[in-house]
């Protein structure tokens, strides 16, 4: 699996690992786990808690990149997916929950996937409309309201925790692999990269480039069901206005930051998960430090622009240039 | 009658341009002539290199060696827009004004008349109207560009570039979308502006309407001068000659002497296979370790029988079948199944992924084939890479290079990888030699004799007759979108090939006279 994390992953470890020192200084106690009640506790946890919901979009959207499509709706589909299992909650088990909240996922993902496979919408146009019409939907699941639930099933999703590590993270993290087995187990991965890379080519090639298209906005659905059933869980509530709002955003800045190129081609999906975490840890370490939230979105841009220049091929040729100046000297 | 006692310089005068991108040398040392007055036909195959030598003369390309006079003084733009104040203007075929501001604004785009820093649109709109009417056309200039026709567009684009005083107006490809009647007004006014001495440089690949507008003609082939004629002294066959033949060299068919032995089996047959606009329906038949050509000219259907042949556009009428057994090819994927290849012309928007790895290159096909659920490890992948990159010395050895930054040559051999990876037992090769080295240029075409001698079927085209000629055991000619004589044995020689394109025109010629 050494397929998952190429080579250049080294400018967003650097940054995390340069993030996460400051968070250290702006809150000394930002490294310190505690166990209570059967569930690990701390800053780090609560960076990786709050960033599931956008490292699972970023999954998806980082394949759907990848073909050199993207995604807007999925904030949209949060809400809609958020809505059915907070509407279903209390009335039916736990498995038809998820079934229903995790099928809707995937037919708002075929539905995008027919708009730019079948019918060669341009992505962004295509899923703007569900972006758009999404919420739309998802206020007519909850009748305008802020639908609560006490389900303790659905509750646990959101809160609970396997052997200390709160659930969100347990279901990231396998989603992550699983989604590393399915793409880089199969031929997925290349055809995937090749559709991307250049689709008339890989067309001419035998490629099923339609299907490939198709299968990447079906996942990107299915990721974005699952972290809008558990952002719903997570507040025991489902807000249609505000659930998953633009979160769409997030996870394509995690994307790029994660080195895939809007252009499509070559994709990471540890290295998305990876940006999706950076984004958290900022936000996280600026709300510890006290500063106002705005400044929030100021910090990000910064950030993402550094880790952008550590990534350029200009900068990365200069940086060639170095090493063999080196290398040539003794 | 001409350049005897011609004292005054030619209007534009080419000398020794060359250009080279990497290792491919676009153009060679190339000449060109263009007389005050003149309409001037520049004529060549795809890759000959008339686009490079405008755009050269034109500055959009540095060139790398030679000197453009015009009037006798040396100019050298630095761009397009510097070629047009020095006085040489370029209309492309797809025009490249604004379709959204009004013809009057096109025409006076960046020289608006104006006054006190307003644009005086009256003003703007009379002299619009006045320079149009002098080119034929009455039209409303107060319109968006983009309300009219692609040839009125034209006109507009001409209007605007000989009203910014060109001497020499180069037309590339003007005609590729007007019909006769739109072709009739664009020569009229082409006459006319010859006739105020300007010259015209005419890029088309009608050859038909190159006779009936030209005064010279200078064909290109492979980035080199072939030779500068007179319009009325040159005979169909003898240009065609220049487009596609070697000079005098009278190649044989190697592969005559084998053409005795017996017929080998039907790979795959096409009856009556054809797809309306597109090409005429057409019977072929492709047989185990024979290599057939397609001979004809730019536009002629070859490429367009290939695209058929493999899948990647359907036929609405005939029957194919692979052999023996009768099959439907409705995309690449089906022709992938049957055991196709397809090495298309254009190999960096159609061949190549850029981005991806050698290795991956080359079992893209093999592994769309196998499916998604039966992965080739990357110890397979490995396997396969290495072999073929021995087996067809591909350069730099490194399978893990992107195949992006291989030379041409070596990105077609990846490709030819790519399909004989899969197994085939047909591979059809679009210009498998356009582009790359003179060293690749014959690796590919010993490899193209090997894999025929091994069984495989060949379906190649190329623009290089004796090239075509040389490997051939059948060798099909295409016109005008439709299959119209095979050669075979002894009969393959470029004179055969030559005159069975060139039968058509010859008649119309004797029809005109």
């Amino acid at each position: 699996m050494t397929m998952l994390l190429p080579r250049r992953g080294l400018a967003q470890i650097l940054a995390l690992i340069v993030i996460l020192a400051a968070d250290r200084v702006v809150s000394p106690q930002f490294f310190d786990l505690r166990l209570q009640d059967g569930r690990l506790f701390g800053s780090l946890i609560d960076v990786l808690n709050r960033g599931t919901p956008v490292a699972l979009l970023s999954l998806g959207m980082v394949l759907v990149i990848a073909t050199r499509g993207i995604d807007l709706s999925v904030g949209a589909v949060m809400a809609i997916c958020g809505a059915i299992a907070a509407s279903l909650a209390d009335t039916h088990s736990l498995p038809v929950v998820l079934a229903a909240a995790l099928g809707a996922g995937l037919v708002c993902g075929l539905w995008n996937g027919f708009l730019v496979a079948v019918l060669g919408m341009q992505p962004i146009v295509a899923t703007l409309i569900l972006m758009v019409a999404g919420r739309g939907i998802a206020q007519l699941i909850t009748e305008g309201r802020i639908v609560t639930f006490t389900s303790p099933d659905l509750v646990w999703l959101g809160t609970g925790a396997i052997l200390g590590v709160p659930v969100p993270i347990v279901i990231a993290l396998g989603m992550l692999i699983l989604t590393g087995a399915v793409v880089r187990g199969s031929a997925l991965g290349l055809l995937i990269e090749a559709t991307g890379g250049n689709a008339r080519a890989s067309e001419l090639a035998g490629v099923g480039t339609r299907a490939m298209i198709l299968a990447v906005y079906v996942w990107c659905g299915v990721c974005a069901a699952l972290a809008g059933v558990i952002a719903a869980a997570d507040i025991m509530g489902a807000d249609a206005n505000n659930a998953g709002l633009w979160l769409e955003l997030d996870a394509i800045l995690a994307v790029v930051i994660g080195g895939t190129s809007l252009f499509g081609g070559r994709f990471s999906l540890v290295l998305a998960v990876l940006g999706a975490l950076i984004i958290q840890t900022m936000n996280t370490g600026i709300l510890l430090s006290g500063y106002p939230p705005e400044f929030n979105l100021l910090v990000k841009a910064v950030v993402v622009l550094a880790v952008l220049l550590l990534q350029s091929p200009k900068l990365s040729g200069f940086a060639g240039i170095m090493a063999r100046l080196r290398r040539a000297k003794p | 009658m001409e350049n005897s006692l011609d004292p005054a310089p030619p209007l534009l005068e080419v000398r020794g341009i060359s250009k080279s991108f990497g290792a491919v040398r676009a153009l060679q040392e190339v000449d060109f002539t263009l007389r005050a007055g003149e309409i001037h036909a520049l004529l060549g195959e795809n890759g000959a290199g008339k686009s490079t030598l405008i755009k050269v003369v034109t500055g959009v390309f540095p060139r790398d060696a030679g000197v453009v006079r015009l009037g006798g003084d040396e100019v050298a733009p630095r761009s397009a827009k510097a070629a047009l104040d020095a006085g040489i203007a370029t209309v492309y075929q797809e025009v490249n004004l604004l379709p959204n501001l009004s013809v009057a604004q096109n025409l006076f785009l960046d020289r608006q008349p104006m006054r006190f820093g307003i644009v005086r649109e009256g003003e703007m709109r009379r002299r619009a109207k006045a320079l149009l009417t002098g080119f034929g056309l009455d039209i409303d200039v107060a319109a968006p560009l983009g309300n009219y026709s692609v040839a009125i567009q034209h006109v507009t684009a001409i209007a605007r570039a000989v009203d910014l005083s060109a001497r020499v107006l180069i037309l590339d490809e003007p005609t590729a979308s007007l019909d006769r009647h739109e072709v009739e007004i664009l020569f009229g006014i082409m006459r006319q502006l010859a006739k105020r001495g300007i010259g015209i440089v005419f890029v088309s690949h009608f050859l038909d309407q190159v006779y009936e507008i030209s005064d010279r003609i200078t064909v290109l082939r492979n980035g080199r001068l072939v030779g500068e004629r007179e319009t009325a002294s040159l005979q169909r066959l003898e240009l065609i000659r220049m487009m596609l033949g070697r000079e005098l060299a009278e190649t044989t068919s190697a592969r005559a002497a084998a053409s005795d032995r017996p017929p080998r089996e039907v790979c795959a047959s096409f009856e009556n296979y054809g797809k309306a606009g597109y090409v005429a329906p057409f019977n072929l038949e492709l047989r185990h370790g024979e290599v057939v050509g397609l001979a004809g000219l730019l536009g002629s259907g070859r490429t367009e029988t290939a695209r058929l042949v493999f899948g990647a556009e359907r036929s609405d009428d005939g029957q194919a079948r692979v052999e023996g057994a009768p099959v439907r090819l409705q995309s690449p994927r089906d022709g992938v199944r049957h055991g196709f290849g397809y090495c298309p012309e254009e190999r960096k928007t159609d061949g190549i992924v850029a981005e991806l790895t050698v290795r991956e290159n080359i079992v893209l096909a093999l592994q769309a084939k196998r499916g998604l659920h039966r992965p080739l490890s990357r110890r397979e992948q490995d396997e396969i890479a290495k072999r073929y990159v021995k087996m067809l010395d591909i350069r730099p050895p490194d399978p893990e290079r992107p195949v992006g930054l291989l030379s041409g040559g070596n990105q077609q051999k990846a490709l030819l990888a790519r399909w004989l990876a899969t197994s085939p037992r047909l591979l059809v090769l679009d210009e498998p030699t356009r582009g790359i080295d003179v060293g690749a240029h014959a690796e590919i075409i010993r490899l193209i004799r090997e894999l025929c001698d091994d069984g495989l079927a060949l379906l190649v085209i190329s623009s290089e007759l004796d090239e075509i000629v040389t490997y051939s055991d059948r060798v099909i000619v295409l016109r005008d979108r439709a299959h119209v004589e095979e050669l075979a044995g002894e009969t393959i020689d470029v004179t055969n090939i030559l005159a069975a394109i060139a039968a058509d025109g010859a008649a119309m010629q004797e029809a005109r006279a």
